[in-house]
């Protein structure tokens, strides 16, 4: 058996490409999806750095095709602006009561406080609870 | 051909954000004078392409596949120039508040600080997806909209908007990596990332269908297709006013329209025939779905936002009736395409005026219950004058710009032979009449007992969805020139 110098690299992103895929679907938990959606983004990275050097073994250019490489940095600009994006709505999700989870997507993870607070048709009267529940957080920590 | 309008096009919204960034609670002044130059720039543009043909500029002279060629044609200009009227009215209504009924809140609060820089970033983004033809490029554009539109549903800081802004970024997270994941996959197969290039050369490589249903399968839950719509309702309803209205019109259209210059300017032959087939019955599943819940909401925003669904399911029946046919069918697919673009530009227009208008009711009444509008038609005259408007293109009423894309999509289905995808057009036209009469019903009953209390509303600014209303009915009036700007399927 004699398998091409990206092989392995290849199926390992691919491999993180499922894991990742698995927990951004099946996980209630946010913290856990953003680590996934970040496992996701290094699979494909992966996947695409390793596709790039067996381009350059078909088409005997350099080492490896440098497109795909400045593509790849260009990504994980993109996914820690948006890892970033998702860690602070996390925070300000949190900090307004909210669960670890999303209410509605598991019984029992994503509500914290009273169910009924979703209803908060006017504006007026949830601004005061949330910063009721802000208050009763921050005595327990 | 000069391509200084292209150019301007793309940059003055970014010069906007940034500007009004730096000028922090001042930010109104420098996103108004951003707007109009930008409408300015894509009315110009649109004038020019509609007189000499496609516009484009090779950035740093780098010609494809290396480089990045953007690329301005008929079908671009449109969703351009349609944004701009959009972005524009949208500026104007948000200038006096952004938010709904406290409207004091807004001065020198973090939402003046960050909702104009968002709001021109949104568009910035949106005006790159339109004249891209990269798929790397699409990428980035793609990540910048959704980012700015999600960081938009949860500005207001509540609990329930940033539980849906985080739904709605886990959604749009999953469709931009499997969209990345695809781009990868052609990369690798082709060497190339170009569209134009892609042309003719999709299926040939045994990846070529997975990196396919990858990218549709991301950008359909971007679009909230049925049933990855799930996001869609919560977001549009829970953002400002303001932000609901650019959010339920263009941005659901960026990642269609990347969708369709996918499928149909690269021509994916190895696309098969289930593929296109469960994407029109998912549209017509968006449709009934949407329409029905739209029946059973008791907030007029939700009511809008349902609609919303319902309405972009319509936009996927162009692959049953056009994928793999053009060579067989010319004009059905033609009318299939022509027919899909005026139901995304008539609907964008209507439903920013719907969701402009929603927002001056709350502002009025202070809430947006459907049992509690009694006497709002007399308060708002021009409103609700203009909500109507508004859902006779919704409705596909004529002479509407919602009346010429259904009649085209029923020929379309006529001209294939395939009379069910006529059949959920019309149901579709039915529920929609249904679902908007209840909110106009609900607004023109007279108040039992005491008149109930309504802030006053200036008439400026009911004039803005009245506007954006008026001009969805002008694409139906006057069609002949966007239809000559569509061109046939590519």
């Amino acid at each position: 058996m004699n398998l091409p110098i990206w092989m392995p690299y290849a199926l390992c992103g691919a491999g993180l490409v499922g894991l990742g895929l698995y927990g951004l679907l099946a996980r209630p938990q946010l913290l856990r999806r953003i680590l996934a959606f970040n496992i996701m983004g290094a699979g494909i990275f992966l996947l695409f750095g390793a596709l790039a050097r067996r381009g350059a073994v078909v088409g005997a250019i350099v080492d490896a095709d440098p497109v795909p490489q400045a593509m790849i940095i260009t990504g994980i600009v993109v996914a820690i602006s948006a890892t970033a994006l998702a860690l602070g709505l996390i925070v300000a999700h949190a900090r307004a009561g909210g669960g670890e989870g999303l209410p509605g997507d598991t019984p029992g993870v994503g509500e914290r406080d009273e169910p009924g607070a979703d209803e908060a048709a006017d504006d007026s009267g949830s601004a005061d609870r949330d910063g009721r529940r802000d208050e009763r957080e921050g005595t327990r920590r | 051909m000069s391509p200084v309008p292209l150019v301007l096009v793309l940059t003055l919204p970014l010069i906007g954000a940034l500007a009004a960034v730096a000028v922090g609670r001042h930010g109104g002044r420098v996103a108004t004078a951003a707007a109009l130059a930008t409408l300015g720039a894509a009315l110009w543009l649109a004038v020019r392409v509609a007189a000499h043909g496609t516009v484009s500029v090779t950035v740093g002279d780098w010609t494809p596949p290396l480089g990045i060629r953007l690329n301005a044609d008929g079908p671009a200009v449109l969703f351009l120039a349609v944004t701009a009227v959009i972005m524009a009215a949208v500026v104007l209504y948000a200038r006096r508040s952004i938010t709904g009924p406290k409207a004091g809140v807004d001065r020198g609060g973090p939402m003046a600080h960050t909702f104009w820089a968002l709001l021109l970033l949104l568009w910035g983004a949106l005006n790159v997806i339109f004249v891209s033809r990269d798929l790397f490029n699409l990428y980035v554009g793609l990540e910048l909209a959704s980012l700015a539109a999600v960081a938009l549903v949860g500005i207001e800081g509540r609990r329930e908007t940033l539980a849906a802004a985080l739904r709605y970024l886990l959604f749009a997270l999953t469709g931009s990596l499997l969209f990345l994941l695809g781009a990868a996959l052609l990369y690798s197969a082709h060497g190339t990332l170009d569209l134009g290039l892609l042309a003719g050369q999709l299926g040939r490589h045994p990846s070529d269908l997975l990196a396919l249903a990858a990218m549709t399968a991301g950008l359909a839950a971007k679009t909230a297709l049925f049933p990855f719509h799930v996001w869609l309702p919560p977001a549009h309803a829970g953002a400002p006013p303001a932000a609901s209205a650019v959010l339920s019109a263009l941005v659901p259209k960026a990642s269609l329209y990347i969708l369709l210059r996918l499928w149909f300017d690269a021509a994916p032959d190895g696309a098969g025939t289930i593929g296109p087939q469960l994407l029109g019955a998912l549209g017509a599943a968006a449709v009934l779905h949407g329409s029905l819940m739209a029946l059973r909401q008791q907030r007029l925003k939700l009511v809008i936002a349902y609609s919303t669904v319902a309405q972009l399911g319509y936009l996927f029946l162009i692959f049953p009736l056009a994928a793999a046919t053009a060579a067989i069918d010319p004009a059905g697919a033609d009318a299939a395409w022509r027919g899909t673009l005026f139901q995304a530009l008539s609907h964008a227009l209507a439903k920013a005026a719907m969701f402009l208008c929603a927002g001056l009711i709350i502002e009025a009444a202070g809430h947006d219950r459907l049992d509690r509008l009694a006497g709002t038609a007399r308060a708002l005259p021009i409103t609700l004058f203009a909500f109507g408007l508004a859902a006779i293109s919704l409705m596909g009423l004529p002479p509407s710009g919602g009346f010429v894309a259904k009649l085209l999509l029923i020929d379309a289905a006529f001209e294939r032979g395939a009379a069910a995808w006529a059949l959920v057009v019309l149901i579709g036209g039915l529920l929609a009449a249904a679902y908007l009469f209840r909110p106009l019903a609900a607004a023109w009953r007279s108040p039992d007992g005491d008149d109930p209390d309504f802030a006053p509303v200036a008439r400026r600014r009911q004039a803005l969805p009245m506007a954006l209303a008026l001009a969805a009915l002008g694409l139906g009036l006057f069609s002949d020139g966007p239809a000559g700007l569509m061109g046939g399927l590519p």
